[in-house]
């Protein structure tokens, strides 16, 4: 009953409040963005400063060396080749992948919505269920079915892997997200002699923008930073960014050029952030309309 | 004579269809999930070491699993970390995204912001908590280097704290994933309740608790299998942050199965444990799907 | 049908060779020296070969001492394609050798004349059911103890010979407010402390029984306490932020003055080396106060696995190169460790790696060159591990010294 409350738009808050809310809110933006500053800071610093100084402060000395030698000369095996190489590796790997395994899981939660059949539940569940398998334990028998289909240490191969892991999210996105289209345009269409992928094409798919966003938003994330798969099933033409941001970063001895480091891993997640940022309002309105409906 | 045929062929046919559209999916799960859950079941019946082996030891591997301390370890942190990321996550996700959705100027700015940790992978991300948490360079350093002598912060050296900080960091990851998911479900939220129960003389505090909270269930459950199914396999954020340390301290069974099954060379317990993982999951998930999926019928 | 593609791709290649062109196949290599220093090293391997015709194909994958890449390469030998040669330590190379993986090396061997140059201690690894299937590329050993030369003489400290002389000079610098012993909390470091604090206690013949033979009495017996007893006392000279600290980061301290003394494995000398730091001028290196004339080791070998026929020659050509002494000389002067013969000439080393040599040689003679539980050159990995973790519980207090040697006894009789 306090009364604070006006009537007409939904919530009213009071100006204590509402300072509250900002203060609130710009605290934990600084919590989130703390770590990253610290990468920030000390990518642009010389090696000297980092060991010797305050991690927070600022660079006496501005250098931009470290994002140049992660990206083009930094040692990732026995040539000095930078990230560069292994980026490009990255993406032949990320985009089929991402794309195959988002129309996949389009038309399963396509059928598993609009074409109902007899233990259609059940084999959702299924599917939905394989998303908690630790990955670790599929390495050793997945090695073995890619050498037998003669994938073993190619992209396909790892395009594959990508594939099947990652099914039942997508799946799960787009079952929810269709779930609360009405049927009844399905049935219309079907009564007008329109077949299952007319029906996909014309009516689904124009409307499944923002799921869409959701889906390659969280695939692309989870693949582009996959670091086992990656190194256990990449061959030494394939390897990903993050086997070799790992080479990099994990070296056994010599100094540590923390400041390479950092520069290098930030350059590692750039396009995902990219992805983020651009995406990110597209990205809650697909949420909004997909996975929080039950 | 031959068009009625024809055309009974190609409504079977379209029967057909979202099955066999369905079918790569369904086989590709069978193989390459359940298949192998079935392997990895029948290798912790075996002897397996370095690779595979089929002969059969009984049930000694799970019989050694349980006389390991460090499995004990690894379950007991596993269900203080579960428990308390997930617990966070929400608590931190909802509040955000309330607050968010209070017609903030600057949303678009810190939308992304609260965000983009779950873009980050933690191989290196893992480096910078490390530092912030590590007592000798991190925050507890700079604050004396500020003036503020008295402050410690060393939970990352002690046995018993250092899985809190794992938790931090695991927070600070995808917080902000679950209050995207929240934000999302309060947008969703017919505004013309609300405005009822304003008429009715509802408080704000009521407001969110008996009207707007409820109706976000779909989101808490959303949120409640990503991240159960995130700490299962957060994996990284320990390797990255404290290396399962100080002593064996922060082991999870990810962390565990890993390296039996690798870097010990015992894969018949790395198996068993990973049995064992699975069926936990099981306990948990099932009753959670049942629910889920009973209800649209 | 890809796997039929492959195969006739791949007998096309062995018809060109036959066809008498001169290009060899390339070598795969799997390993983790990715810092500069060993790529450095290795790169001088690859130019060795890349004059024989034979390309380099790299396939590092650093992270753990080995330990993502021994992931990969189960993966890799799962599916049917290993790499031509896996940089290996110890007891993994028994384990592959047991599943029947490992190649032949004989011929190239007996070519070489490796039996009569390579220490005994060493060939039990690198050699299964009495053939030849790894090379090794580096002897290292674990019980040093670096030191900061300056530090010490101006607290007019000597260099200790006996156990208590360390401790009473550990605690003087203590006294001093430095820090005493730079030490990283991880378990393989504080494992590899513990190889030297067991043979300082009980000499080679106790740490045969208790890590080689594993027998119960020395696992749990009265000199093994003593041991743990001996952590406890290094525990209170370090520093409290020493858990989940890098190796190399514990010798910076070292170099920096920060601390005086850090008990770690000849890979340490590497780090001196680049700050620019002279050997027993400005930091100087001894065994472990009451393991003189005892060696424990540690060898980087690479194992060569099963390649087709058509991939033989490059790997016997790579194998070859690797025991080279120019390769020998170039990759250990810059890795710490000493060459894996015993034939080569210390010329090129600093003053601690001559030390080293010349010990390794008397050690090998005198059958106390012993391999490292550490590093697993005296046990398979299960018990290693198991090893590990009583060791860095102990360190970290979770257990007393009676206690960890009842678990010590535990858990390895587990893990066997």
């Amino acid at each position: 009953m306090s009364g604070a409350v006006d009537t007409g738009v939904a919530i009213r808050t009071n100006r204590v409040t509402r300072t509250f809310i900002y203060l609130f809110l710009l605290l934990f933006a600084l919590f989130y963005l703390l770590p990253l500053a610290v990468m920030l800071i000390n990518s642009v610093k010389p090696l000297s400063e980092i060991t010797g100084g305050n991690m927070m402060a600022l660079p006496d000395v501005w250098t931009f060396e470290p994002w140049r030698e992660a990206w083009s000369s930094a040692q990732i095996g026995v040539q000095p080749t930078g990230l560069r190489p292994y980026f490009i590796n990255s993406i032949l790997i990320v985009v089929p992948a991402v794309a195959i395994s988002t129309i996949m899981g389009a038309l399963n939660g396509y059928v598993l919505t609009k074409w109902r059949f007899r233990g259609d539940t059940i084999l959702f569940g299924m599917l939905l269920f394989s998303c908690f398998i630790p990955f670790q334990i599929v390495l050793i028998p997945m090695a073995r079915v890619l050498g037998m289909i003669g994938l073993a240490g190619s992209v396909p191969g790892l395009i594959l892997v990508h594939v099947v892991y990652g099914l039942g999210f997508t799946t799960l996105y787009f079952r929810n997200y269709y779930s609360a289209f009405p049927t009844e345009l399905v049935r219309a269409a079907q009564i007008d002699g329109a077949g299952f992928f007319r029906i996909f094409y014309r009516i689904l798919l124009p409307l499944s923008g923002p799921i869409i966003v959701v889906t390659i938003i969280w695939q692309f994330t989870n693949i582009w930073n996959d670091f086992l798969f990656g190194s256990s099933f990449a061959g030494q033409a394939s390897q990903p960014m993050t086997v070799a941001l790992n080479n990099l970063v994990q070296s056994s001895t010599g100094v540590k050029a923390y400041n390479v480091h950092f520069a290098g891993a930030i350059l590692a997640a750039l396009p995902t952030l990219i992805v983020y940022i651009v995406s990110g309002r597209f990205f809650v309105r697909g949420l909004m309309a997909g996975s929080v409906k039950g | 004579m031959a068009r009625p045929v024809q055309s009974d062929l190609r409504t079977r046919l379209q029967e057909w269809i979202p099955k066999i559209v369905l079918a790569p999916s369904v086989a590709s799960m069978l193989i390459f999930v359940y298949g192998f859950i079935v392997f990895t079941g029948y290798l912790s019946f075996t002897n397996s070491r370095i690779l595979p082996s089929f002969d059969l030891v009984g049930w000694h591997n799970y019989w050694r699993l349980f006389q390991l301390p460090t499995w004990t370890i690894a379950v007991q942190n596993l269900a203080i970390f579960a428990s308390l990321y997930i617990a966070i996550c929400i608590a931190i996700g909802l509040t955000l995204a309330i607050f968010l959705d209070q017609k903030i100027r600057g949303e678009g700015m810190l939308r992304p912001i609260f965000l983009y940790p779950m873009a980050l992978s933690f191989i290196v991300t893992g480096t910078a908590w490390k530092w912030l948490l590590d007592p000798g360079i991190g925050i507890e350093h700079t604050l004396h280097l500020w003036g503020w002598e008295s402050f410690h912060f060393g939970w990352i050296k002690s046995s018993s704290m250092a899985i809190y900080t794992v938790v931090i960091a695991a927070v600070w990851q995808s917080s902000g994933f679950v209050m995207a998911m929240f934000l999302a479900g309060l947008r969703g939220i017919d505004n013309e309740i609300l405005k009822a129960a304003q008429m009715d003389g509802a408080s704000n505090w009521n407001l969110y608790r008996r009207i707007i909270i409820p109706q976000l269930r779909p989101a808490f459950l959303s949120a409640f299998v990503i991240l159960a199914h995130l700490a299962v396999k957060s994996y990284d954020l320990v390797i990255a942050l404290t290396g399962g340390g100080p002593g064996r301290a922060t082991e999870l069974p990810a962390t565990f199965m890993y390296s039996y099954t690798f870097t010990r060379n015992e894969m018949g317990v790395g198996a068993a444990s990973a049995v064992i993982m699975l069926m936990t999951i099981a306990a948990i998930m099932i009753p959670y799907l049942y629910a889920e999926l009973k209800e649209p019928k | 049908m890809r796997s039929y593609i492959g195969r006739t791709l791949k007998m096309a290649s062995v018809l060109a060779l036959v066809a008498g062109s001169a290009q060899a196949e390339d070598v795969e290599v799997l390993h983790w020296w990715t810092s500069g220093g060993e790529a450095a090293a290795l790169n001088v391997l690859k130019d060795d070969l890349q004059k024989e015709g034979i390309g380099w194909k790299d396939m590092p994958v650093a992270g753990g001492g080995g330990q993502s890449a021994m992931t990969v390469l189960r993966a890799r030998v799962t599916s049917g394609d290993p790499p031509t040669a896996v940089q290996m330590l110890g007891f993994d190379i028994s384990d592959w050798a047991q599943q029947g993986a490992l190649a032949d090396l004989d011929k190239v061997a007996a070519d070489g004349n490796w039996d009569a140059v390579v220490p005994a201690a060493l060939q039990k690894f690198s050699k299964y059911d009495g053939h030849w299937v790894a090379v090794p590329v580096n002897v290292h050993s674990t019980n040093w103890v670096w030191s900061n030369k300056k530090m010490l003489a101006d607290l007019g400290i000597e260099e200790p010979k006996t156990w208590d002389e360390f401790i009473a000079a550990m605690q003087k610098v203590k006294d001093s407010g430095k820090i005493a012993l730079a030490a990283g909390g991880q378990p393989w470091q504080e494992a590899t402390m513990f190889d030297g604090v067991v043979l300082s206690v009980g000499g080679p013949e106790f740490y045969k029984k208790a890590f080689v033979d594993l027998d119960p009495d020395a696992l749990g017996g009265p000199q093994m306490v003593e041991s743990f007893k001996r952590m406890e006392q290094l525990h209170s000279f370090v520093d409290p932020n020493f858990s989940g600290r890098d190796w190399n980061l514990a010798t910076a301290m070292v170099i920096n003055g920060e601390a005086a003394f850090q008990m770690m494995g000849d890979w340490a000398k590497g780090e001196f080396l680049r700050a620019g730091k002279e050997a027993e001028v400005d930091f100087g290196c001894f065994r472990t106060p009451g393991t003189a004339g005892d060696v424990t080791f540690n060898s980087d070998q690479f194992a060569m696995f099963k390649v087709g026929e058509d991939a033989q020659a490059a790997q016997d050509a790579m194998a070859k190169a690797v025991m080279s002494p120019s390769f020998q000389i170039a990759f250990n002067t810059v890795k710490g460790s000493v060459p894996s013969r015993t034939d080569v000439s210390d010329e090129e080393f600093d003053a601690c790696g001559k030390k080293a040599m010349a010990q390794l040689k008397s050690a090998s003679e005198n059958g106390t060159l012993l391999g490292s539980m550490a590093h697993g050159h005296a046990d398979p990995a299960s018990v290693k591990n198991a090893i590990y973790d009583v060791v860095t519980a102990n360190f970290n207090g979770d257990y007393d010294a009676e206690t960890a040697a009842k678990e010590l006894v535990k858990a390895v009789s587990l893990a066997q």
